[in-house]
Parts: structure tokens; sequence; C-alpha cells
């Protein structure tokens, strides 16, 4: 059985019995070395798996935090801005990929997380806090803010579908302007909100610069934000939001609230993107409503569908296109020594031209996105990725540069085990089994 | 299977980090990034180069009134290193655009103090966007010279000691055009039409130290991203205002110009520097219309911008020469006067300039610069200009009338304006 169909056909079947115990039979909808495994694993293997999650978690986490010591500072606050980036595009990527609600706002919940942390923060900040304090309660003005939005919209989410759903969340972005230009003395309008410097603690000055700082405080929010998104995902809530995707009316016969599970997902992806503007709000200190345009919202949702939908990795790889490609770009084009007149016109503009192809050349050639592609490279010489080469070409020829929700299908079941860059490789669901053509 | 895999994925992807790590490798600690002491050269200067560095808008909204001042800036660099440079360097000018968006202007400056080693950013543009490197610079104790801006945050020696601007305050301008209207018409009823940020906030400061708190009949705010002053001016009108103060970009001046003549108003405009550049209005307005409706039209400014000048004059043939005769602005002569005074600096600074020792040459109070009142630098004044002159525009022409005030504390007065002779045709030496 190709990915393909088991996302079109079998997803509801495995979510219609959410109980059901870790080894009970369930033609589920995974990735099927993951269905071999699982099925090989005894019933403890749920607890296991949450403390593998963890431990991987801390990993990669330790892992990061030493790299920046071998980071020059601008690569530290490129890492920072990733990692920033990265809770955005992970908060997408459940949302689009396994929820199959498309969001073209998430740029205004950023700034809702941005608002709320630089609000917070310059309120406590006048009453004397300072430091670790400040930041947390920051950070909490800034979920409340996103969560808040976030739910507004899902509950509007939970009654609209597909472009409906879209049309509300590009309303909401591009309202922003009008809204902090309507309370000016609360969002300052277009300049903004500025907030006090936060540097390197006493106690580390001498060891770390600025930027090694901010890409610490950048990295262990998102380690707790990803993980967060990653224990969501293989949970209950995860497969729900899979079952809704895949069948509404199937799912809500099985019994599953699929109104709930809905705005449960757009609230869970919201916080996960206040987060992130929270983040960005610290690192450059400030926050304003040119930061959260249209056009980088529908970069966000370019980045998550490039990087493979639904794949916690992919959402990764999203978050350094976003990043990088710019820069890369700028590097390249300086390198040319163009004539400056044309090198102005392209500053600016060829990042949005080479993003638009890169996510024709994606779809066109991985479908699953670069997780997907990264799948195809890294387990060769095996049955499966036969199989996986097959099912992608027979869907990428089945209309390969698809309007980006209904690349979805393909996407949401992409394969976790085979994603190296996920931070959180998530173990498979225990909910699942070897198909009959897995075997 | 499942067991083996993803142990080698991880081992694959450790070594692939480590590599990566190792092939970016350059260390982050305070140590390692101040440089080994004294003896290196300063960041971006060589034996024949100095390499700065700018954030402008050219892309964006922001982008269209703004672009050509680092075009110019560039253009005048390219004279003076066709001329041999300052002390036998060179001045490489690196132009990064931040589409007017604080979040990008922290990365590009980053870009250019860290990446490309810039020895100074020289008039990074925006109030907004600025403020996001303010802190950033003076930690890093990177020259952040003149910026393109207003506000009075670049004057305060003490927080920011890097940190100086170029354009007249706002509170200056402010008060300076509240001034003129009390002197030329001590009765009318004057209002202001300003953007709602700190551009408007101290533009209405100024004018209230001039006309007293409640000075002003009425007061209308805008926003950049609402491209409609209807309601303002009818408020405006229907308040019986007789001299509009306007803290307006250039944009938002045709705007209200022209709006209130769709309403069969013609009121006096007074406008600050930076919304008063008359051929950028007449860009707006229109061949046809605009001269019509500018006619009287009154504007600050601190630069060389008579006709008639032998800056304008120089500055014109740079822009022919070396701009691809691009149109001839406001902006044309504020980027090369920015240009200019930097060169002035950096040749004050000495045969080996250090960052110090330009900070050092600024605030000595030497510098001259090319703008109609003296430049007031000093330890402690990290603003260019405390004055401005008052252009109006007759017959298609805008020139200075020859007023010109000082604002000195709280008192604004008037003085005579002076005149900076071109020496060496343009290109500044070390004495």
């Amino acid at each position: 059985m190709s990915e393909t169909s088991v996302s079109e056909t079998s997803v509801p079947e495995g979510a219609s019995v959410p109980e059901a115990s870790a080894n009970q039979p369930l033609p589920a909808a995974v990735h099927p070395a993951a269905a071999r495994a699982a099925a090989a694993r005894p019933a403890v293997a749920r607890r296991a798996s949450t403390g593998r999650l963890l431990a991987t978690a801390l990993l990669l986490t330790a892992l990061a935090i030493g790299g920046t010591f071998l980071l020059d500072p601008y690569r530290n606050y490129q890492l920072a801005l990733v990692a920033a980036t990265f809770c955005a595009t992970g908060g997408l990527t459940l949302l689009i990929g396994l929820s199959g609600q498309l969001s073209l706002g998430h740029a205004a919940l950023m700034a809702a997380g941005g608002y709320g942390y630089a609000l917070a923060a310059n309120a406590v900040t006048e009453a004397g806090v300072d430091g670790v304090p400040r930041f947390l309660i920051g950070m909490a003005g800034a979920i409340a803010a996103s969560g808040a939005l976030g739910l507004l919209l899902g509950l509007a989410g939970a009654r609209l579908r597909g472009p409906y759903l879209a049309g509300v969340t590009l309303a909401v972005v591009i309202a922003l302007p009008a809204v902090t230009a309507v309370f000016p003395s609360v969002f300052r309008g277009d300049q903004g909100v500025q907030i006090a410097y936060s540097g390197v603690p006493e106690f580390l000055k001498l060891v770390i610069v600025v930027e090694q700082w901010q890409a610490w405080v950048a990295i262990l929010v998102t380690a707790v934000v990803v993980t967060w998104l990653a224990a969501l995902r293989r949970g209950r809530l995860g497969l729900r939001m899979r079952a809704v995707h895949g069948d509404e009316t199937a799912a809500r016969l099985a019994g599953v609230p699929t109104r709930r599970v809905k705005v449960q997902a757009f609230a869970v992806s919201a916080v996960a993107a206040g987060t992130g503007g929270a983040l960005l709000c610290f690192i450059a200190q400030s926050v304003s409503p040119g930061a959260y345009t249209l056009a980088y919202s529908l970069l966000l949702v370019v980045a998550v569908v490039v990087g493979g939908l639904g794949s916690l990795g992919g959402a990764l790889a999203g978050a350094v296109v976003v990043v990088l490609l710019p820069w890369v770009i700028g590097t390249l084009t300086a390198a040319l020594a163009l004539p400056s007149d044309l090198e102005q016109r392209l500053s600016g503009n060829l990042p949005v031209l080479v993003f638009g192809a890169l996510l024709i050349v994606v779809m066109a050639a991985w479908p699953g996105g670069l997780a997907g592609a990264v799948a195809r490279v890294s387990t060769p010489a095996r049955g499966f990725s036969r199989r996986v080469l097959a099912a992608l070409g027979r869907s990428s020829t089945g209309g390969a540069p698809q309007p980006v929700a209904s690349v979805s299908p393909v996407a949401s079941v992409s394969p976790v085990a085979s994603d190296p860059l996920a931070p959180v490789p998530a173990p498979p669901h225990p909910q699942s089994v070897p198909t009959e053509s897995e075997r | 299977m499942f067991h083996s895999t993803p142990r080698r994925r991880t081992f694959a992807a450790l070594t692939t980090s480590v590599a990566l790590v190792a092939a970016l490798a350059a260390c982050s600690s305070p140590a390692a990034v101040s440089g080994g002491g004294e003896a290196a050269a300063a960041p971006g200067i060589t034996d024949d180069t100095v390499t700065i560095g700018t954030h402008t808008p050219l892309t964006g909204p922001a982008a269209a009134g703004y672009s050509s001042i680092s075009a110019a800036t560039k253009a005048y660099f390219d004279y003076v290193n066709d001329q041999g440079g300052i002390n036998g360097r060179t001045i490489e000018y690196l132009v990064k655009d931040d589409g007017y968006n604080p979040a990008t202007t922290q990365t590009v400056v980053r870009e250019l103090v860290q990446e490309d080693e810039v020895f100074a950013i020289l008039n990074g543009l925006g109030t907004p966007t600025h403020t996001a490197v303010l802190d950033f610079l003076n930690q890093n104790e990177v020259p952040d010279l003149f910026v393109a801006s207003g506000s009075t945050s670049w004057n305060q020696p003490e927080k920011y000691p890097w940190t100086f601007g170029f354009n007249a305050d706002y509170v200056v301008e402010g008060a300076a055009l509240a001034q003129y209207a009390e002197d030329q018409a001590p009765d009318a009823t004057v209002c202001l039409l300003g953007q709602d940020d700190d551009f408007g906030d101290e533009f209405i400061e100024g004018a209230e130290l001039v006309l007293g708190e409640g000075g002003l009949a009425h007061i209308e705010r805008y926003s950049v991203s609402n491209q409609d002053v209807t309601a303002q001016i009818g408020a405006m009108q229907a308040a019986g205002c007789e001299i509009n103060l306007l803290a307006t970009i250039n944009g938002f001046t045709a705007l209200a110009v022209g709006t209130a003549a769709k309403l069969g108003w013609f009121p006096q405009w007074y406008s600050s520097s930076s919304g008063g550049d008359y051929p950028t209005l007449v860009g707006y307005l229109g061949e046809d219309l605009g001269p019509k409706l500018l006619q009287g039209f009154t504007s600050s400014n601190y630069l060389p911008f008579s006709p008639s000048g032998e800056w304008v004059a120089l500055f014109q043939q740079i822009n022919d020469e070396y701009n691809d005769g691009a149109p001839f602005t406001g902006n044309t002569v504020y980027g090369m006067s920015v240009g200019y005074l930097f060169a002035e600096a950096l040749a004050r600074a000495g045969e080996h300039p250090t960052r110090q020792g330009i900070v050092d040459a600024i605030t000595s109070g030497d510098l001259v610069g090319n703008g109609i009142v003296p430049l007031a630098f000093s330890a402690d004044i990290h603003a260019a200009y405390l004055g401005v002159g008052i252009t109006t525009v007759d017959q298609g022409v805008q020139d200075f009338v020859g007023a010109t005030y000082v604002l000195d504390g709280d008192t604004v007065e008037a003085v005579e304006p002076e005149d900076v002779p071109v020496e060496n045709a343009g290109v500044p030496t070390g004495d």
C-alpha cells in the first residue's frame, strides 16, 4: 500500500478507536518501517518512548548549545533567528500538515506574541523587574496574547473550511498595521514597541558574547516548544488531528470531537508561533507591524511546505531556508559585482523569486518536501525506499505543483523516523501495525 | 531495522553538524571577538581602503522617498575616490536594504559589523529601524555616524557615546517653523498635522516651545499605513486653521496639500525638511498642478539648497557624472552632504584612523561640514545642526528667504546664515 492511499483511506479508521491500546492491531496511517517496529514492541513502549523523546530533546539541545561555542557571533545570531523561526514553522507544520487547516496569518500570531512580550516586559521594567523574571513574564504575556488570538481564530476555523479559513487568517495579517495604528498609545503605530536591552548575565560575561547568549535563550525556549509539539503530535491530539484531516465526517461518526480538535490545533500552533515572535522581539529589542507582513506570512507557509508538511524536521529545514536564503542570495549577488542599480533592484526582490522557484522545484521533485527527500537519500538499498520512491513518483505525476493545501495528504504522514534533522525524532505511533502490503 | 537506523542517523547527524561547525569555526568568546589588543589595525581599514556601511530602505513602502540618498552618497564617494580618496584611502560604501523593518535592520547591521567588518556605520536611515541597533553598535564600540533621522535619541552622549545624528532634530525644526510663523503673522491660527510617532511628538514639542502650551489651535495625526488624510484635513479646515505646520514625510505632505486643494481650501503650509523637498513634491503632485499648489510653500532646511550656490553646482556635476544623472532633489544634496561630512571626519582622524580617532575628530568641534549653520558637535552634543533656515517656493524655485533660527536651550534665536565655501573641489583634507 502506498503512502498516498494510506492517508486517504485509513486515517479515520485508525483514529476511530482513539482509546485503542498500543497492541491492538489497527490499520493506521504510518510509516511502514515504523509500523513494523511498533508491532514488535510491547505495551510499555509508550512510556519508554516518552523517555526517549525527552532524552533526545535534551541531547539535541545540549548539542545545539555546545555548537554555539564554535560559531562566530554573526552565525550565533543567525542561529537564534533560525530557532525563533523554527517555533513558528513547527506550530504551522502541525496545523497544516496534521489538522489540515491552512493559516495564512501566522505572521500575525507571531506579532501577537511579540507585542505580548514587549508590553508585558515593558510593564514590569517600569516596576523595576529585570533579568530572568522579566523574560519569563514577557514570555507569559506572549503566550497569553498569541494563545487568545489563536483561540479566536481557531473558533472561527472550526466553523470554516479551506479557503474561507485561509481568508480569515489572511484578513488578520492584513489588518495588523491598522490595529496598531488605531491604538497608537499602546502599539505605537508603525514605529512599533521598543523594549529594554537584555544583555548577557554578569556571571557569563567573561565566557560568552551577547549573540551567543541570545542563541542560548532561543535554543532553550525553542527546545521546550518543539518537544511539546512533538509530544502532542504523537499523542492523542496528533492522532485526532490526523483523523479530522483525513475525513471529518468519518472522524465525527467515530466520536472524535472535531471542532474541539481543530480549535486545540489552532491554539497550540498559535502559542508556538507567539513564542517565536517573542524570541524575535527579545533578539531585535523591538516589535513593529512592518516585520510581520503578508509576504512573511506566506513565506512561513512556503517554508513548511518546502520542508515537508507535518514533519518537525521539515519545519526546521524551512526555518533555516527562511533565515539563510536571503543572506545567501545577498552574498552571491554581492560577489557577482553587478551594476549598483540592478543590485538595488534585486536585493529584497530576488529572495522572493527564489522562494517561489524553490517551492515549485521541491514540489515537483519531492512532494514530501525536503524531509521526504532526506528520507529518500538516507535509506538506500532497502525495499522501503523503492516503495517510497514509487509512492512519491506516483503522487508527483498526479499533480506536482499542487496548491499548498492539497499537498498535505501526502506529507501529513511524512516518515517521522526517517528524519535525521528532527530535533525530537518522535517515535512511531504505538497504535500502529503493518498493513498487508508492508510485510 | 528500526532500531539500527536512528542511531546511525544520529551519528550521521552528529558528524555532519560537527563538520559544519568546524568549517565555520570562529569562536564567540569575548576575548576572541574584541581582537588581540591595540596593535591590530582598526576594522575596515587597510593601507588603501576604508570600508563603511549603511542600512536603508531600497525596497518596501519607504523606498520611494529615501532610496536615492544612499545612491547619492555612493556617487559622492566615487567622486572622492577618483580624486585619490582620503589620505590615500578609497572609501568602500556597502549599502544594505532593510526594507524599513527594524528586525531586518538588526540582521543587516550585524552582517555589516561582524561579517563585512566595516569601520563605521554611516547614515543608517529611520528612527524605528536605527533604534533597534543603537545598543548593539554602542556595545561593540562601532562609530555610528550621522544617523538619517531627526529624532533626539541620537543626541545622548552619556548613554550612546558612539552615536551621532545628522538631521536638525524635529524639536529644532518645529520651533523654527513656529517662530517663523509668529514673525510673519503674529495673529494667525496655527495648526499642525503630524505623523503618529516620535517625528510628530517631537515636532509638537518644538512648536509648543515657541507658541506655548496649547498654542497650536488644532492638532491632527496620521499613520503612514493609511493613505487617506481627508478626515484630518477636513477637521483642520473646520477649525479655521490659517498656517498648517507639517511633521510629514514627502508623500504625506503632497497628500495633505492635494487633499486640501480638492476641498477648495488653500491655507499656508510650513513643512519640516523631511517632507518639504520641492522636486519630490512636484513628482507626487504632477508637473502641471504641483507648481501651482506649492506656490508660497514654506519649509525648513539646514543644507545648502540655493540653486545659485556653489555646493549645489558641485553636487549637480557629481550627480550627472557618477549617479547616471538621477533626478536632482533634496535627497541628492542630503546624501552627498553626508558623504562630505564623513570624508571630512575621516580626513581629520589622521593618517592612521581608528574608531576612537574618528569619534575624537567629530567631538573636537573642528568639523565644518557644509550646512547653513555651524555644526554643533562637541563632547556634550551629538547633534549635528541645532538650527535651520527657512525656504519658500516662488515660481517653481525653492530657495532660502534669509530667515535662519537656532534653538538655544528652550529659546529660539534668529541668526545670520553662514555659507561654507567649497574648497579643494569638495574633497576634504586633513588640515
